[in-house]
């Protein structure tokens, strides 16, 4: 009941009237926002709290504080709530909710940022208490019509009916009446059995209008008098612009301006393509700074020597590890390499910015419309009430637009170009070479096995850039980024000797948030050599891992299924293999069975992936089988092709055709089973089932041919050969 | 002036010859169906059919168009009715939905040839990129759509 305490009841319960907080929502995108059907303003009935409009014709609008980039919350987060408001499902719209409002009423919506898998299960407290909150005020304004006790009444399919004599009120007319009630203190959650709209598989709102063209994305905003911005940014990070040669382009076709952004130049044109050609006309002279020489091949050499020179801090030590690996019977030794990753979104970054006097407006595909308003308040300097923020759809996240750069270069550039609304689009090349990257990462693994073949030591030294120390430094303690170094001692194998250590080495280039974090590399070396410790001991790496979760119900049940559905220990064709990985993050535990083939030759065939994912509590099936399959496609992407590589302190690549996407006839079969046997608890969903496929898959090319797969991505590497 | 087809109706724009077709469609003729992608052909979200054949937009200088006839996701159909959107709606293909209009343009064009079209015609026609992994529902969708299809062909 924390979101009831954290907000007076002045705050929760808004009329229509202030809805916007006084911002005159003078403008609406073209067409229809995905699934949501804005009610004419005649139709307007009652807000009943800052989530939840009903109107008179009997249609509710729920409002989603979660970015929609494919992951389902757009429609899932309104199953939660309409499940408690006891709502007619077929009447139900979404909208993005309001950061203006958001911002200026307390944080009304507590969090309008989305990543971390966190979008249902960080929210499906409040969201569900809003709905049933609403309820209860509606059968109490129901209840309060007829004159009767409310304990009388009770709500279904957005009717409250009176038991006694089967009156009905719709919520329709009972909307604005139940805005008035004082919101209940106690609320009870229906538990999942019960639940008729949430839990089941119900189709996506943004899904029809994905299929016409009709869904509008941040790069589709058109607003009147737009003209539109393309940007260059040093191509060393860290750079800035020394001079630009404004003259040389100023004739150009289309051309109105030139514009400073921060970490570089943009050039106004009245169409992209214009604007596009002028800034690659445009002779710009870079002040590169100290970065100039950087290269994959010094950073490997800085993190090779940190790997050798220091001890690092300490993770977690437990037992005596040194002791343990003198007394082991045997001992195994790996050294294991991840690289810098770009997210790839589909849309390349943009933003539309309007500035007006002081008066802010932002159309952004961003994962944080509370971060995006923050942003352009600053960049315009101007009060963060000034400024509303509109969601789009988004063209991908993954975690890239949880950062704010493009909504900061949009409103410097509709600042000066003022009141002109500014579309600023970034080309595919600069949305690759100036992302934030997934941190390059390199573990040394050690294990001491006793004469049975089981380990009593297990050690990780962990070399890696910390995104934490520019993203958010009050998660870096001790010299430990929690995001380097989630996803291997904290899993959950039963080894009495163990030391997990973590060395900073940071580079300059910017890293972030990518799909899983930590987990994508760290998932994919503990579970690889998890593997490598089982093959050493002998011992089948089913029944090894199932020995060392002796105990872990939870893992064990997420286990086991996938080795049942994944056909473990069944017979295959020659040059086929099967490798299989279980691991922990986000709330959520997940397993992998891969069955692959590797020819003579040494080519690469993925043919079945068996996904298991034990995430709790389950809102829409349908969706979550879609992100398990979805986590596949990005985690194997990664593996056969992702690799960012500096020179001259730059990205080398720039596009599709240096960075590489799996495509159609690469796809395995993914088959998609849950495993829920955790009770309350609620795990998450959008990434958790990223990490295992990549071990998975390695594990199983090791049974193949016998080769381990110790750095990433596999393109370039014979798969046959030492 | 260059004067076009597109969509059945002829539209006359005011730009340069080498403006990629992509960017006349979005920009000049205010439809947004069409998805920027990549500017190189590698990723297929500017699919549109030229004279019925799928054709990555990025490429195309406005200025080479002449009197082909272009068809852009908008003309599909009126009302989502393409056996291929239906198909797509109901295997809810789409997640972030970007690419699918280009993925849809192709899928449209693919069955035109290949009313049946096996797993493997599948995977050579089906060359855009899909960054969130709907390649197994766009393959289900498919054959679903050729099903449909089919199953109209023989009642008339």
């Amino acid at each position: 009941m924390t979101f009831m305490h954290r907000v007076s009841r002045r705050q929760f319960v808004v009329s229509a009237a202030a809805a916007g907080g006084g911002f005159a929502l003078g403008f609406h995108l073209p067409g229809k926002p995905a699934g949501a059907a804005p009610a004419p303003a005649a139709a307007k009935g009652g807000e009943v709290n800052a989530w939840i409009m009903i109107n008179r014709d009997e249609t509710i609008t729920l409002r989603v504080h979660r970015s929609e980039m494919g992951q389902g919350s757009f429609t899932a987060i309104p199953q939660l709530i309409a499940e408690e408001l006891e709502a007619d499902w077929s009447k139900v719209r979404a909208e993005f909710a309001s950061a203006h409002r958001h911002v200026t009423q307390n944080k009304v919506y507590v969090s309008m940022s989305t990543g971390g898998s966190r979008a249902i299960r960080d929210s499906q407290t409040y969201v569900r208490q809003a709905g049933a909150a609403a309820r209860e005020m509606l059968v109490a304004a129901g209840a309060a019509q007829w004159k009767v006790p409310a304990g009388e009444c009770y709500a279904e399919k957005s009717f409250v009916i009176h038991r006694p004599t089967g009156r009905k009120l719709s919520y329709g007319t009972l909307a604005s009446a139940a805005a008035q009630i004082e919101p209940p203190k106690n609320i009870k959650f229906k538990p999942d059995s019960a639940w008729k709209i949430a839990g089941k598989s119900v189709p996506r709102f943004d899904v029809p209008s994905k299929t016409d063209g009709s869904a509008i994305y941040g790069i589709d905003v058109n607003l009147p008098q737009m003209v539109h911005a393309v940007p260059r940014q040093c191509p060393v990070f860290g750079g800035k612009v020394k001079s630009y040669d404004e003259a040389k382009v100023k004739g150009m076709p289309g051309v109105i301006a030139v514009v400073a952004i921060p970490n570089g130049v943009a050039v106004v044109a009245d169409h992209f393509w214009q604007a596009k050609k002028a800034v690659e006309a445009l002779p710009i002279e870079w002040d590169v700074g100290d970065s100039g020489g950087v290269s994959t091949a010094t950073i490997r050499e800085r993190f090779l020597k940190a790997a050798d020179e220091e001890s690092g801090a300490k993770v977690r030590h437990e037992g005596d590890f040194d002791a343990a690996m003198a007394k082991a019977a045997k001992t195994v030794t790996a050294e294991y390499h991840a690289p810098f990753l770009e997210h790839a979104t589909m849309e390349p970054m943009n933003c539309t910015a309007r500035v007006e006097g002081s008066r802010v407006e932002v159309w952004a595909p961003s994962q944080t419309a509370e971060g995006a308003l923050a942003a352009a308040a600053e960049a315009a300097g101007v009060p963060p009430q000034n400024v509303e923020v509109y969601l789009t759809m988004l063209g991908g996240g993954f975690g890239r637009r949880g950062r704010i750069d493009y909504v900061t270069q949009a409103v410097a550039v509709a600042k000066q170009m003022s009141p002109r609304p500014v579309k600023l689009i970034w080309t595919r090349e600069e949305t690759t070479q100036h992302g934030f990257y997934r941190p390059v990462s390199m573990g040394r693994l050690s294990a001491g096995l006793d004469a049975s073949g089981m380990p009593i030591a297990y050690g990780h030294k962990i070399v890696g850039q910390s995104l934490l120390s520019t993203v958010a430094p009050d998660r870096v303690k001790d010299g430990i980024d929690a995001a380097a170094v989630e996803g291997t001692f904290d899993q959950a194998y039963k080894i009495p000797n163990v030391k997990f250590d973590y060395v900073m080495r940071n580079t300059h280039v910017p890293c972030g948030f990518w799909r899983s974090v930590g987990h994508s590399m760290n998932g994919w070396i503990t579970e690889s050599f998890v593997d490598e410790v089982a093959h050493a001991g002998g011992k089948d790496p089913l029944e090894f891992r199932r020995t060392l979760l002796a105990g872990e119900t939870s893992w064990l049940n997420v286990l086991n299924l996938a080795a049942e559905k994944g056909n473990w220990g069944k017979k295959l064709p020659r040059n086929w293999g099967r490798g299989i990985a279980i691991h922990e993050g986000f709330g959520s535990i997940a397993a992998h069975v891969a069955e692959v083939e590797v020819t003579d030759k040494g080519d690469l065939k993925i043919h079945r992936l068996v996904v298991v994912l034990d995430c709790g509590h389950v809102v829409n099936p349908r969706n979550i089988v879609a992100q398990c399959e979805s986590n596949a496609v990005y985690g194997l992407t990664s593996m056969l092709y992702g690799a960012i590589t500096i020179k001259d302190g730059r990205v080398e690549q720039a596009n599709f055709d240096d960075y590489q996407m799996m495509r159609m006839a690469e796809m395995p079969k993914v088959e998609t089973y849950l495993s829920l046997t955790r009770g309350e608890w609620w795990g998450g969903v959008g990434e958790p089932g990223l990490p295992t496929a990549l071990p998975a898959v390695c594990n199983a090319i090791f049974q193949v041919t016998g080769k381990r797969i110790r750095s990433l991505p596999l393109t370039g590497q014979n798969l046959r050969s030492a | 002036m260059i004067e076009l087809n597109v969509n059945g109706k002829v539209r006359q724009v005011d730009a340069d010859p080498d403006t990629p077709l992509l960017w006349v469609i979005r920009d000049h003729l205010g439809m947004t169906g069409t998805k920027y992608g990549c500017g190189i052909q590698q990723c297929g979200a500017c699919t549109v059919h030229i004279n019925g054949e799928p054709t990555r937009s990025c490429g195309v200088p406005v200025g080479t168009v002449g009197k082909d006839t272009v068809t852009t996701i908008e003309a599909i159909s009126a009302n989502r009715s393409h056996p291929v959107q239906k198909a797509w709606i109901e295997e809810q293909v789409p997640q972030c939905g970007y690419c699918q209009s280009g993925q849809i343009m192709a899928a449209v064009a693919l069955l035109k040839k290949t009313p049946k079209p096996t797993d493997a015609d599948i995977d050579q026609a089906m060359t855009n990129i899909c960054r969130c992994g709907t390649y197994q529902r766009i393959r289900t969708a498919i054959h679903r759509a050729a099903g449909m299809m089919m199953k109209t062909a023989s009642k008339t």
